[in-house]
């Protein structure tokens, strides 16, 4: 089960970003990189969130940003953010924030299996400590099981 | 059995629920179709459904229902998971 796509561009390592929107918005800019959304899906990642609440955070550490599929979807990509500083997204219990991963879905339907490759490497416990300890876009491409 | 697991877009992390779900059901040996839906579709989807997989922010949303509407923590803890799904069908 192959992961979203992803390479280096969408790799960025100890972002600062002074709250969540900022921290969404590197998501989104490392999305827009690797050609995988319009620059303007980094917004409609925050909207989701503003609509719905912080449950993004889907384990202790970890957001998973994500909008709907849409005109701002170039193509199925993957981005990986680890903060410098963890960021609050309001969670009642996996709050802060420290490694924010951004998806890029062009259907809903056919990327299950590269979700169950996201929730594959992220069932290990210590995944989310060993990518902010991470400090070459190598190693994160490494614990992410790409290729660099 | 049905299971649904729902969030806001229907995507991303209700797949996760859905995905690590499938793997506890699995393990307890139960069968059941778990899907994974969007909010705005839980009417249609979530209408014949037993249990409700979701978190804390989507239940008023979810609203009146007859499935056991389960809210997960922390969607990669699959112990989590298989203590409340075993509790909700058990």
């Amino acid at each position: 089960m192959p992961l979203p796509p992803l390479t280096a561009k969408g790799v960025v390592i100890g972002a600062e970003a002074k709250d969540w929107r900022a921290a969404v918005r590197v998501a989104g800019e490392a999305l827009a990189e690797t050609g995988s959304a319009t620059p303007r899906y980094a917004e409609e990642m925050i909207r989701m969130i503003e609509e719905h609440g912080p449950y993004v955070v889907i384990a202790p550490g970890l957001a998973l940003a994500h909008a709907r599929p849409g005109p701002e979807v170039l193509k199925d990509g993957l981005a990986v953010v680890t903060l410098r500083t963890p960021v609050p997204f309001g969670h009642p219990h996996n709050d802060p924030v420290t490694v924010v991963l951004g998806l890029a879905a062009v259907r809903a339907d056919t990327h299950l299996p590269s979700i169950a490759a996201i929730a594959n490497i992220f069932n290990d416990p210590g995944a989310i400590a060993a990518l902010v300890g991470a400090s070459s876009v190598e190693q994160v491409l490494d614990i992410m099981g790409v290729d660099g | 059995m049905k299971i649904v697991a729902i969030c806001g877009a229907g995507i991303g992390t209700s797949g996760i629920l859905k995905v690590n779900a499938e793997r506890v059901l699995q393990r307890l040996g139960i069968e059941a179709e778990v899907t994974a839906a969007d909010i705005g579709s839980i009417a249609e989807v979530a209408d014949d459904a037993q249990v409700i997989l979701t978190s804390a922010e989507f239940v008023d949303a979810i609203g009146r229902t007859f499935a056991d509407v389960i809210v997960v923590q922390n969607y990669l803890d699959t112990s989590e998971i298989e203590t409340k799904l075993e509790a909700a069908l058990g």
